[in-house]
């Protein structure tokens, strides 16, 4: 991932500078007779970094899809200064059929982006797509497909982006160009919220961390200070994630 | 809503050969059915033996002479004779398959016809190695055979009516040779009547010629009744036929009407089934609904692509059909309403085959074997299963859109098919219950 910044989308605009970015205040959601998010509240602020960690089946991808506003909450509520945020799924959500250019397109079209051709010719250019732009999806990369996922998240100019195990799929190259973008753009004041089970890669690319187990937010704070907390300071941050979390019951 | 359907014509762009199958398969589907429905099976072959020498092959009947041959020729409409000269050359040709059957006309049929003392008779053999063309063969020899008897007995009946009438009013009448003139019974009649008016009355001979005349009168009152006597016995039972329910439907319309049926189905089904499992599929669906497009606006316009596609191919394959088969232009009207209310069915059917298979190729696969099945229950005619099973397949029928879209096609293509109206009606509720089928089973998509 070039880590460019963004030419003409100006990430996080429109947020006050004052408030936070990201609210979540009590939000709960179940499926059936499964608690999958019990009241998790949290604040996070422009610009800031965070990783959303935690077990299988602790309910990241409920709660930033409940972020993303893909599923309502069942109670509590979240909110999102500056719009709705942008949201890069796992799985690379675009059209296997269609260019680069196609989809990025179609989607700031739907985006009801003021200037579509301009925000596309800007997007492949942060994005470093510009050379495979009539390219099919289908013959790229799973890097390049995942920039691509990412550029269409950024279309809007969100001042928050969620994203959901950005890295899953990638190589190590295409992981370090990634992150490299990811931090770039917070640096410029893009809030970025991504989950991720690597929990070197959190303890690298966070300024904060928020862990979710059982649905419940156990954790909030930096990763040093979860690794004081454990009282794990000469191990590994993971051997110190995994002692937190054994330390309370999961 | 315009982008999406953009997008949607893109990609089917891209998948020129996915789209060549979706349009060519149920076309062709679509004809194979169409002709099997408007033409009956051809004329089965059928080994011939004639053993009557040529110059026996005449009937002599009541001094009349019938040439055989006029009824060998209205069983030869009904199949494809195959003349042999013997009769185990006739076996052979049917054991090895060359012909289906044998019909074996013995030397003495004329004779024993002529005779009109003894029944003749014909062989017929048959292949049963295939039952379904065995029991055909012999059913077309049968009816055939039935119908030459019938019209044989008809000749048989006709010359006894001839003779009654010269034994009742006289004539002549030609034997070995001679001609001898018939006096009738009528005119018998009126001399014994000549005869006993002359004779004094207390004549000897009264008493005897009053009941000969009095035989004679009673014989002409009972034979002017036999020509009518002698129909019913030649013929019977006759067949008046009258057609019920079911409107006068030429065949080939109907099957036009079945082609273009089976064609929206197809199309728009797979169309729209796969085009919205193709949005789970690729994941875009969840990016989708989160503010850029509404679950229902998304819906609406797979239905509505998937059922303007369609209703695009089948225009033209009816037009295409128009060209070849008698229909009448000016119904087009009827025709563009009754397609776009089946494709709409079908699509929004399809839609909900879509969210329920979440997967193009289990949508896809999902939605062909839902098609074949309701295209086979909409065809069922009545009597051909058992009662309750019939009412069974009539109340699945009318919750499935083939059967109506048929009516509707029906309707528009005939004049004699029956109103409109209902069958649109019957799409439109269906259209909006499967949609909101397919909105329901969205809950579950992403």
């Amino acid at each position: 991932m070039a880590a460019s910044p963004p030419a003409t989308a100006q990430p996080g605009a429109t947020s006050t500078a004052a408030g936070p970015a990201l609210v979540a205040r009590g939000a709960g959601k179940r499926f059936g007779s499964r608690h999958a998010l019990r009241g998790v509240s949290f604040e996070i602020a422009r610009g800031e970094l965070v990783a959303l960690i935690g077990p299988n089946g602790a309910g990241k991808t409920t709660l930033l899809s409940i972020l993303a506003g893909i599923h309502p909450p069942d109670k509590g509520s979240v909110d999102a200064a500056g719009g709705p945020a942008g949201w890069v799924p796992q799985e690379a959500a675009i059209y296997s059929k269609l260019s680069v250019a196609e989809n990025l397109r179609l989607f700031a079209r739907l985006e009801g982006v003021p200037d579509p051709e301009a925000t596309v010719a800007a997007m492949l250019d942060q994005t470093g797509l510009a050379d495979r732009a009539g390219d099919e999806v289908s013959r790229l990369s799973g890097g390049n497909r995942q920039r691509v996922n990412i550029a269409v998240g950024l279309l809007a100019a969100p001042a928050v982006l969620l994203l959901d195990e950005p890295s899953a799929s990638l190589d190590p190259r295409q992981r370090e160009r990634l992150w490299a973008f990811l931090d770039t753009l917070g640096e410029q004041g893009t809030t970025v919220m991504y989950s991720t089970h690597d929990v070197g890669e959190a303890e690298r690319h966070a300024d904060r961390l928020l862990v979710l187990a059982d649905g419940e937010l156990v954790y909030t704070g930096t990763p040093g200070s979860l690794t004081r907390e454990v009282g794990a300071s000469g191990l590994g941050f993971e051997a110190a994630f995994v002692r937190f979390l054994h330390e309370r019951g999961h | 809503m315009r982008w999406l359907a953009l997008k949607d014509l893109q990609i089917l762009r891209r998948s020129p050969l996915l789209v060549g199958l979706l349009v060519v398969y149920p076309v062709l589907i679509a004809l194979l059915i169409g002709l099997a429905l408007s033409r009956g099976p051809d004329k089965p072959k059928v080994a011939f033996v004639n053993l009557v020498p040529e110059a026996a092959s005449t009937i002599s009947l009541g001094g009349e002479t019938v040439d055989a041959s006029s009824y060998a020729n209205r069983l030869f409409e009904s199949i494809e004779p195959v003349r042999v000269d013997t009769r185990a050359e006739a076996v052979d040709r049917v054991r090895s398959g060359d012909v289906l059957g044998a019909l074996i006309v013995p030397e003495d049929i004329t004779t024993k016809l002529s005779s009109g003392l003894e029944s003749a008779e014909v062989e017929v053999i048959f292949n049963n190695e295939d039952p379904v063309k065995g029991r055909f063969v012999e059913q077309i020899i049968n009816s055939r055979l039935a119908d030459a008897n019938v019209a044989l007995s008809d000749k048989f009946r006709q010359i006894a009516v001839e003779d009654i009438e010269l034994l009742l009013e006289g004539g002549e009448l030609d034997l070995f040779g001679r001609t001898l003139n018939i006096l009738g019974l009528r005119r018998t009649g009126q001399l014994l009547e000549r005869a006993l008016a002359s004779l004094p009355a207390g004549a000897p001979e009264r008493q005897a010629l009053e009941r000969v005349r009095n035989f004679a009168s009673l014989a002409v009152t009972n034979l002017d009744l036999a020509g009518d006597i002698l129909g019913t016995v030649a013929q019977p039972v006759r067949v008046k036929r009258t057609a019920l329910d079911g409107a006068a439907t030429p065949l080939n319309s109907f099957a036009v009407a079945v082609a273009v049926a089976i064609s929206l189905m197809f199309v728009t089904m797979l169309l729209a089934s796969g085009m919205l499992a193709l949005e789970r599929e690729e994941g875009a669906f969840t990016r989708l609904v989160r503010g850029l497009v509404s679950r229902t606006a998304l819906l609406a316009e797979k239905v509505v692509l998937a059922a303007g596609c369609a209703f695009a191919v089948t225009l033209v394959m009816l037009c295409g059909i128009a060209l070849l088969v008698d229909l009448e232009w000016s119904r087009m009207p009827l025709w563009l309403a009754a397609l776009a209310a089946g494709a709409l069915a079908f699509a929004a059917l399809g839609v909900a085959v879509g969210g329920v298979a979440r997967e193009v190729r289990a949508a896809s696969l999902l939605a062909f074997l839902l098609s074949l099945p309701m295209a086979f229950l909409a065809l069922v005619p009545s009597g051909a299963v058992s009662d309750g099973l019939f009412s069974v397949v009539r109340v699945v029928s009318a919750l499935l859109p083939f059967k109506p879209t048929l009516d509707a096609l029906d309707s528009a293509l005939n004049a004699a098919g029956g109103g409109i109206g209902p069958p649109l009606a019957h799409l439109l509720a269906l259209t909006l219950a499967f949609a909101a089928l397919g909105r329901l089973a969205l809950r579950r998509f992403g």
